[in-house]
């Protein structure tokens, strides 16, 4: 087991439970399903007149987009300053793969109506067949790409 | 703001100290996984999503309804192949940098700027799909 959680499981399951508590704080007072690759969709909708930006799903589901993005990074940053080892931190990523990376991470998503949030934690959390499966195959084609990119010589 | 907004803030609040927490904010410990270097991940997903299933399939029935307003609809999408062709192309982007929306987007509150490059591809990929859906 220590090899294949050499960090141990405490921070990745307590780290789990208090996201999950956070989405369900936010579905059982609102309703709302907390997840977040819908946000650029909703965001671009103050900038593009096109028509598929300027949906009225969109429009209303900006304000509180944004404001859960918000959130995300008030709660980050709050870890950062208190209980966090290490305190502010960057990434050795190198920005070539940030920037590619995130491409194929907004097109995607977009595509396939849901990211690790949206399929991974809402919608496996709603017993969503389709999100099970979009699950399996994004976890599946990213643990392959990772590993052609480390046999390929890049690193981290 | 109002209450839904003021909730959602606490919400995400939370949401945000547990990626960070998880060390999902660190492309590093994402692309670790994904090398199946240290299976952590799995944790978090299913830490999540366990206490995310308690409150949309048992909590919300005893509620009947939402808290300030609103009525509760678990989360349902229609498989097609853009389901799965999305999934492929997302799954190659997560595997290359590290990054999904949530853990990217909660990552610049560790201090992490270069990962406002991800963001930003973020956007115009999703602006790309837009585009082809607006012809």
């Amino acid at each position: 087991m220590i090899f294949m959680f050499p960090l141990g499981i405490e921070p990745y399951l307590v780290g789990g439970i208090i996201i999950g508590i956070g989405v369900a704080i936010i579905y059982l007072l609102t309703g709302l399903h907390a997840t977040q690759s819908s946000f650029f969709t909703t965001t671009l909708s103050w900038f593009s007149k096109r028509k598929d930006f300027q949906k009225d799903k969109n429009i209303e589901e900006r304000g509180w987009r944004l404001t859960l993005a918000t959130g995300l990074i008030i709660g980050a940053l709050i870890h950062t300053l208190t209980l966090s080892p290490i305190g502010f931190w960057t990434t050795s990523v190198q920005l070539w793969r940030l920037i590619l990376g995130g491409l194929l991470v907004g097109f995607g998503t977009r595509l396939s109506s849901g990211c690790t949030s949206g399929h991974g934690i809402s919608g496996l959390a709603s017993l969503s067949k389709t999100s099970l499966y979009a699950v399996i195959v994004f976890m599946g084609i990213a643990i392959i790409t990772a590993n052609i990119v480390q046999l390929l010589g890049v690193s981290p | 703001m109002n209450k839904r907004n003021i909730v959602v803030l606490i919400g995400g609040i939370l949401f945000g100290f547990g990626l960070s927490y998880s060390g999902m904010t660190k492309q590093e410990i994402v692309l670790s996984f994904l090398q199946l270097k240290d299976l952590g991940l799995i944790f978090v997903l299913g830490g999540a999503a366990l206490v995310g299933a308690l409150a949309i399939n048992i909590l919300a029935k005893y509620l009947k309804k939402p808290v300030l307003n609103g009525q509760f609809k678990p989360r349902s999408r229609i498989l097609s192949w853009k389901t799965i062709i999305g999934a492929i192309i997302f799954g190659v982007g997560w595997g290359l940098s590290g990054q999904c929306p949530g853990s990217a987007v909660a990552s610049l509150g560790t201090g992490n700027l270069p990962v406002l490059l991800g963001i930003f591809a973020m956007f115009v990929g999703a602006y790309i799909k837009g585009l082809l859906d607006s012809r």
